[in-house]
């Protein structure tokens, strides 16, 4: 298959950028996106020309670090999935495949198609955990969790924080990240206990960090690779008005 | 406490959900008293000059005008600090529209300023030639009709083609801002999970259909009226 990509170029977060048109040439319809991606910059290295730099790690969906809006989608034109588990046999053979970064005031470009998504670390700093004392593991069955709950909690917990939900939303909001957050612990009664505090402090840091409100729309729920619900921003809306009005 | 609601981001929405529910209530009050002009336009004239100037009706019109004001500057307010959270003008060259993503819930600020310029036009219409002419102690208003004479004042405006229209496309806004509006508003409060999310989206489209049909069916009955079509009169 041969492809010709637009792909945004930036040297850094201070420059302004442009785009950038490749071609490549017999590729696999197996070849991962990212695969092709390497294909190409593998040519422009022999080329002498400055390789593309975009993110990626596990490329098994599970990491979050891939990122790249194809085509008008975050994580491409296919559903459930991120950009790493994409396949060049989702496209056409002669496609024209426009490639951009996240885009959102939050998420900084470090470079082309690499962006700064270090604020969801400091959002997690800021309460996505429990305090524990260190010692001894307790029995799991020492605390009964039901079923209906678990699941909820885990449901909440496949979110990889990759942040299509910021980068697809029109708001650049980051409530779909946070409230899975909020939600896979407030759910556990052994996050139960600080749901207050985390509710509070997580969306305290997730305003001062620029990211936007919601509005409902659901696009974030609709590109969010593990189907993260917005049943659970409505959740984190419940958690963080309760605590709010108690205090 | 007090200051989440102008600081955080969840705290704005609580006061546009708040301030909007508060909106939909009023919208339900003034249909019942619209729907009683045409099947009588003598008891709507009543309704009328009860709502006229006395202070209980001042009063209302004064905190109903809060509530407008306080949802508008918000979403004002809201829609900016978005506009910059997503990064301004910086947007992606290749946009499509995602599946499960109605139209409204996109553009509920432009179709908020429809409906605030449709409001404007709506009290010079109607309120500054009734309730406020009587707030200057006047006795007939700048169509020569008594202020409380309301149904006089429907039948004037709604014998122009041009104001029916106007009014329709008013309408047809609010439909949009009311069927993301009315299930978002319960959303951002926290009543909502995946269960009432689908029967909380057909209550919104039912109400805001309830509404939209309500309100153009005066403006339609007093158009065909205004043409000699008073299938009602008989």
């Amino acid at each position: 298959m041969n492809f010709t990509l637009k792909i945004w170029r930036q040297k850094d977060a201070k420059s302004k950028g442009g785009f950038e048109t490749f071609k490549v040439q017999d590729i696999s319809p197996d070849t991962s996106f990212l695969e092709m991606l390497d294909i190409l910059n593998n040519n422009l290295i022999h080329e002498g020309k400055d390789p593309i730099v975009f993110d990626h790690d596990c490329r098994e969906g599970i990491c979050g670090m891939c990122s790249l809006h194809i085509n008008g989608f975050a994580h491409g034109p296919d559903t459930e999935i991120t950009t790493c588990q994409l396949h060049m046999r989702k496209f056409k053979d002669g496609d024209t495949i426009t490639i951009e970064p996240w885009r959102s005031s939050a998420f900084p470009v470090i470079k082309d198609l690499a962006v700064d998504r270090s604020a969801f670390d400091k959002i997690l700093q800021a309460g996505g955990f429990i305090s524990v004392n260190t010692g001894g593991v307790p029995d799991a069955n020492s605390i009964l969790i039901p079923k209906k709950d678990a699941d909820e909690s885990m449901d909440a917990a496949a979110c990889i924080g990759c942040g299509a939900c910021v980068a697809t939303c029109k708001n650049g909001s980051a409530m779909l990240f946070v409230a899975a957050r909020v939600s896979s612990l407030a759910k556990l009664p052994q996050g139960r206990v600080e749901g207050a505090r985390r509710a509070k402090a997580m969306v305290a840091k997730m305003d001062e960090l620029g990211f936007g409100s919601c509005t409902n729309t659901r696009a974030c729920e609709s590109q969010c690779p593990k189907l993260i619900s917005i049943s659970h921003i409505a959740r984190l809306n419940r958690e963080f008005l309760k605590a709010k009005f108690r205090d | 406490m007090g200051n989440f609601l102008t600081s955080s981001s969840i705290g704005k929405k609580f006061v546009m959900s708040i301030s909007g529910c508060f909106l939909v209530l009023f919208l339900l009050f003034h249909l019942a008293m619209n729907a009683t002009a045409i099947f009588s336009p003598e008891a709507y004239n009543v309704i009328c000059a009860a709502l006229g100037a006395n202070w209980y009706a001042v009063a209302g019109t004064a905190v109903l005008a809060l509530g407008v004001f306080v949802h508008f500057i918000y979403a004002l307010i809201l829609t900016f600090q978005n506009w910059k959270a997503r990064g301004g003008i910086k947007r992606y060259a290749v946009t499509k529209k995602e599946d499960s993503v109605n139209w409204s819930s996109k553009n509920m600020f432009v179709l908020g300023c429809i409906i605030v310029i449709g409001l404007v036009a709506h009290l010079y219409n109607f309120w500054y030639n009734m309730m406020f002419v009587e707030l200057l102690g006047e006795h007939s208003n700048s169509f020569g009709l008594v202020p409380t004479d309301g149904a006089g004042l429907i039948m004037l405006h709604f014998a122009n083609i041009v104001w029916v229209i106007i009014y329709l496309v008013w309408f047809v806004a609010l439909w949009f801002h009311l069927t993301h509006g009315l299930w978002s508003m319960m959303q951002t409060i926290g009543w909502n999970n995946n269960i009432w999310l689908r029967r909380l989206k057909c209550i919104a489209n039912i109400l805001a259909t309830i509404i939209m049909l309500g309100f153009a069916a005066v403006v339609i009955v007093y158009y065909l009226k205004s043409l000699g079509c008073d299938f009602l009169a008989a």
